[in-house]
């Protein structure tokens, strides 16, 4: 039994902005960013960790935003799918999803994409099956899976090429 | 930069698509109207009984709590069981949540905390105390065959089988035959969103319903007979539906039990289902067929008997189109088909993705394999020696049927026609390779569909109907449709959809929503445009050569400008010039799209299919078991391809499910209690990113204009047909051993 009406303090900053309120500690990430701060685009397909919808970087790093109790993260920075490219921009994995129709009902998306970004930064997407492997803790019921993998090799693809650029 | 018309037929990119990759698309849990309450489903822990005691001091004693609601203190809700029957069609006396204090199956709610919070509406979920008397209860799918049974009145799109020539008795004559039992596991439709609902009680005391649903307006009509509320009093709303696949065709016990609690309290209510308790409701039956064939050496078929069971409740007799597929499909003088249900302790089956034809089609595809082989016939070779060209069971010619062109190109681009006969004959390593290939079939619906045409002063076109995109791609190809009906970019187009007060259309399903919903938009269309000559014809301030040119029929409107066929083009007019030169600040029209007196007359003498054929490797390691989908090839017959970017996903989307359905789900009753035990993504496995290969669809041409004003057959349901079959069929090719029952696991 939790006693639902302690508070803790919690502080985070999320999407760039500093947060700070005292919540009951069962209060996960992902309900805080969906029932209390209106960050719908998190979204929630199991709440134990075996979906992947839930997916936000958590200082830079991928995580399950369910399984992680939002004051057990003192001043750790959030980004969200709402946070991930500034106003009236996409990041080049939004506009590739969309290219590679990487999506049908869009509910897995949002994690889909925070996924693909942060294993970017991972760098395990020299193949499709390592893509596919890395990728396969966000399943997607729509069966998007080849659109996805397509997304990703097209902003790797982009970025080698840049690189190349800037090289030459 | 001119911005042109778009056109059916063209891989436009998903217009909702911005929405959705940037996490503004509102799903049914999502809207957040001030004070709302947060609603937590307690659940019967047992199959049969009644309750017999509530204790619920320990729940109320929750801070934030505002109310528990059951049977005992639930506001008034209908009475009659008829005012819960819903659109479906599913004959029986329709659960009633909260009704009374009986148990018929376990998960069924027993109560609804209301709280402020999430965390506290679970939490006292969880301190809430139920007794229950427990009475003898059944949910074992094999004992209940016992007690199959035909129902009284069938389904309302229950087709029954028609047999022909002596089927018992060729199968007695024919030199070859195959006989078994062959068998599909139960499945949930898992979308990624879980059912919910947020009940936004507005000021003027009326509801507005944001559910998942597939169809707002059977959610309306659910609601206002259920709750004995006035039509005006609620309004569904449903413009993003996080996948469904059958699960939103009824309506689910949680948007019932939000609007319950609204209804009491006045208040704004959500409530939103666990992943577990999204095993407590619809799910694809189980199912069982007996299917014996006999054929000549040659591989003629000479007859076909098929007898199928799948499961239902006690309380409603769920029926599935199971049995008739393969008499439809192949030619052969003898044939039979026998089909009941079997009733059990849970919740209802109802339609999950292809509902009957899923099941019978890959079952059946199955055990055509099996002939294939005992005939010594490649499989491709002998469904083109049996090869119907007409509906074979109803005797009926069919609007058209590519399937044969669909094997070839299918085998073709698989490489089919390289593959060598005997099972266990192709390896890498430890790894055995296989080669397999199925046919699919499934229905190409056309119904009644309205939808409203209206050009604004700023020059946009609005469209709008009630149908509902699940996924299925219907706001992109609804625009593609009225930008080329029209005449006007498709930047220039609104589309809205998923509400209940939008013109008519039925609730999305059985791949019937492009044709329908994409003919009602292609006549709204056509229908303003019509209008807005004959109102500036009207209108006395036009210039001379757009008098002259509608007076000659020569102007015409394209990239969403009027002009002068072959004119100079500088002389052409924006649509908000043209309207204001009207008068009128906004032109309307509503149109409704019917078969009308030649389709009606169509339907009733021809009978109209989608088709494919899917080719599939698998490698199978010989120690562990372990089967990899390393190639999937599907060639589809589907009429009119309006987008064939979306149309394959669509296509793709069913092959993943039906990988599923061929090697990953089952969900496991644990029948001492009568609950799937296996409710999560852990237990309950869907195919993941690293389960899927790469796939190949390609839509083979088939020009029909009869099946539907538009030529379209709808493509949301036939990837499921055949891709299960075929991959069942590769591992029988890779292994040499056969399985008659679905998920496969190579070994058991």
């Amino acid at each position: 039994m939790t006693d639902v009406s302690v508070a803790s303090p919690c502080h985070l900053r999320i999407n760039g902005q500093s947060y700070s309120a005292d919540l009951p500690p069962s209060v996960t990430l992902l309900d805080l960013l969906r029932e209390r701060l209106d960050l719908t685009g998190t979204k929630k397909g199991c709440d134990h960790g075996q979906c992947g919808a839930c997916t936000v970087l958590v200082d830079g790093k991928r995580v399950k935003s369910c399984l992680i109790l939002a004051v057990s993260i003192p001043d750790a920075e959030v980004t969200t799918i709402e946070g991930l490219a500034p106003d009236g921009h996409l990041h080049p994995m939004q506009q590739a999803f969309i290219d590679r129709d990487a999506f049908q009902c869009g509910y897995c998306t949002p994690g889909q994409i925070m996924s693909a970004v942060a294993l970017l930064e991972e760098g395990h997407v020299h193949t499709r099956e390592e893509i596919r492997e890395f990728m396969s803790g966000n399943l997607c019921r729509c069966g998007a899976y080849n659109g996805i993998v397509d997304a990703i090799e097209q902003v790797v693809a982009r970025q080698q090429q840049e690189r190349a650029g800037e090289a030459a | 930069m001119t911005l042109h018309s778009a056109k059916i037929g063209q891989p436009v990119s998903r217009i909702d698509g911005l929405a959705k990759v940037t996490g503004q698309a509102r799903y049914a849990a999502e809207p957040h109207p001030a004070g709302m309450l947060y609603g937590f489903i307690v659940n019967s822990p047992i199959a049969r009984g009644r309750i017999e005691a509530i204790r619920d001091e320990a729940a109320r004693a929750v801070p934030g709590v505002v109310e528990i609601m059951t049977h005992l203190n639930r506001p008034h809700s209908a009475l009659s069981e008829k005012s819960y029957v819903d659109g479906l069609g599913v004959p029986g006396s329709p659960y009633r949540p909260l009704h009374d204090a009986e148990i018929s199956f376990n998960g069924q709610p027993v109560a609804v905390v209301l709280a402020e919070t999430f965390e506290a509406a679970r939490e006292a979920a969880m301190r809430l105390e139920v007794d229950y008397e427990r009475w003898p209860h059944n949910a074992d799918f094999e004992a209940s065959l016992h007690q199959k049974y035909m129902p009284g009145k069938t389904r309302s799109n229950y087709v029954p089988p028609k047999s022909r020539g002596n089927a018992a008795e060729a199968y007695a004559l024919s030199p070859i035959k195959i006989e078994g039992r062959y068998h599909l596991a139960p499945e949930h439709h898992n979308p990624m969103e879980m059912h919910a609902t947020t009940v936004i009680a507005e000021d003027d005391g009326t509801f507005t319903v944001w559910d998942k649903t597939q169809g707002p307006q059977a959610v309306q009509a659910y609601l206002t007979s259920a709750l004995s509320l006035s039509k005006d009093q609620v309004r569904v709303r449903n413009p993003y539906v996080g996948g469904a696949f059958g699960s939103g065709l009824r309506a689910q016990h949680n948007v019932f039990l939000a609007a319950l609690g609204a209804k009491m309290l006045k208040h704004s209510v959500r409530i939103t289902l666990t992943r577990q308790q999204m095993f407590t409701h619809v799910f694809r039956p189980e199912a069982v067929m007996d299917i014996a064939l006999g054929a000549q050496p040659d591989g003629t078929l000479q007859s076909m008997i098929v007898d199928g069971v799948t499961d239902t409740s006690r309380f409603e007799h769920n029926m599935e189109n199971l049995v008739i597929w393969g008499l439809i499909n192949y030619k052969c003088p003898n044939a039979t088909a026998d089909y009941k249900v079997a009733p059990r302790d849970t919740y209802t089956s109802s339609d999950m993705r292809a509902p009957g034809a899923a099941t019978g089609v890959n079952l059946f595809e199955m055990a055509v394999d099996e002939m294939a082989y005992a005939c010594n016939m490649d499989p491709l070779a002998f469904r083109l020696h049996n090869y119907s060209d007409i509906d074979a069971m109803h005797d009926m010619p069919l609007t058209s049927k590519a399937l044969k062109e669909a094997m070839q190109e299918g085998a073709e681009r698989f490489g089919w026609y390289n593959r060598p006969m005997a099972p266990k004959s192709m390896r890498d390593g430890k790894e055995l390779i296989g080669w397999g290939m199925a046919t699919g079939i499934w229905d190409a619906m056309f119904s009644p569909t309205s939808a409203r045409a209206t050009l604004t002063a700023d020059g946009r076109l609005h469209i709008a109907t009630a149908a509902s995109d699940i996924g299925t791609g219907t706001y992109t190809i609804l625009a593609q449709t009225a930008s080329e009906a029209f005449g006007i970019p498709i930047e220039m187009i609104d589309i809205e959809l998923g509400d209940s007060t939008l013109p008519e259309c039925p609730t999305e399903g059985g791949s019937w929503t492009a044709a329908s919903a994409g003919a009602a938009v292609w006549l709204a269309c056509q229908s303003l445009r019509e209008k807005l000559f004959r109102t500036l014809g009207k209108s006395g301030n036009i210039s001379a050569w757009l008098t002259e040119g509608l007076s000659n029929k020569t102007t015409v409107l394209q990239d969403g400008f009027l002009q002068d066929k072959g004119a100079d083009e500088n002389l052409r007019l924006s649509l908000s010039e043209a309207l204001s030169l009207t008068g009128q600040d906004r032109l309307e029209v509503e149109e409704t799209a019917k078969p009308g007196l030649r389709g009606t007359i169509s339907q009733m003498r021809k009978a109209r299919f989608t088709h494919s054929a899917v080719f599939c490797e698998v490698r199978v390691d010989e120690e562990l078991g372990i089967v990899r989908v390393t190639r999937l090839v599907n060639a589809v017959a589907a009429g009119r391809i309006m987008n064939p970017k979306t149309a394959a996903s669509q296509v793709r989307g069913a092959m993943v499910m039906a990988t599923g359905m061929a090697l990953h789900e089952e969900s496991l009753m644990d029948e001492r209690v009568g609950r799937f035990m296996n409710h999560n993504f852990s237990e309950y496995h869907i195919p993941a990113h690293a389960d899927i290969p790469d796939m190949d669809v390609l839509f083979v041409t088939e020009k029909d204009k009869e099946v539907s004003p538009l030529g379209v057959k709808g493509v949301g349901e036939i990837g499921m047909c055949g891709t299960a079959a075929a991959i069942a069929n590769a591992i029988f090719h890779a292994t040499g051993q056969r399985h008659r029952s679905l998920p496969i696991t190579p070994g058991d």
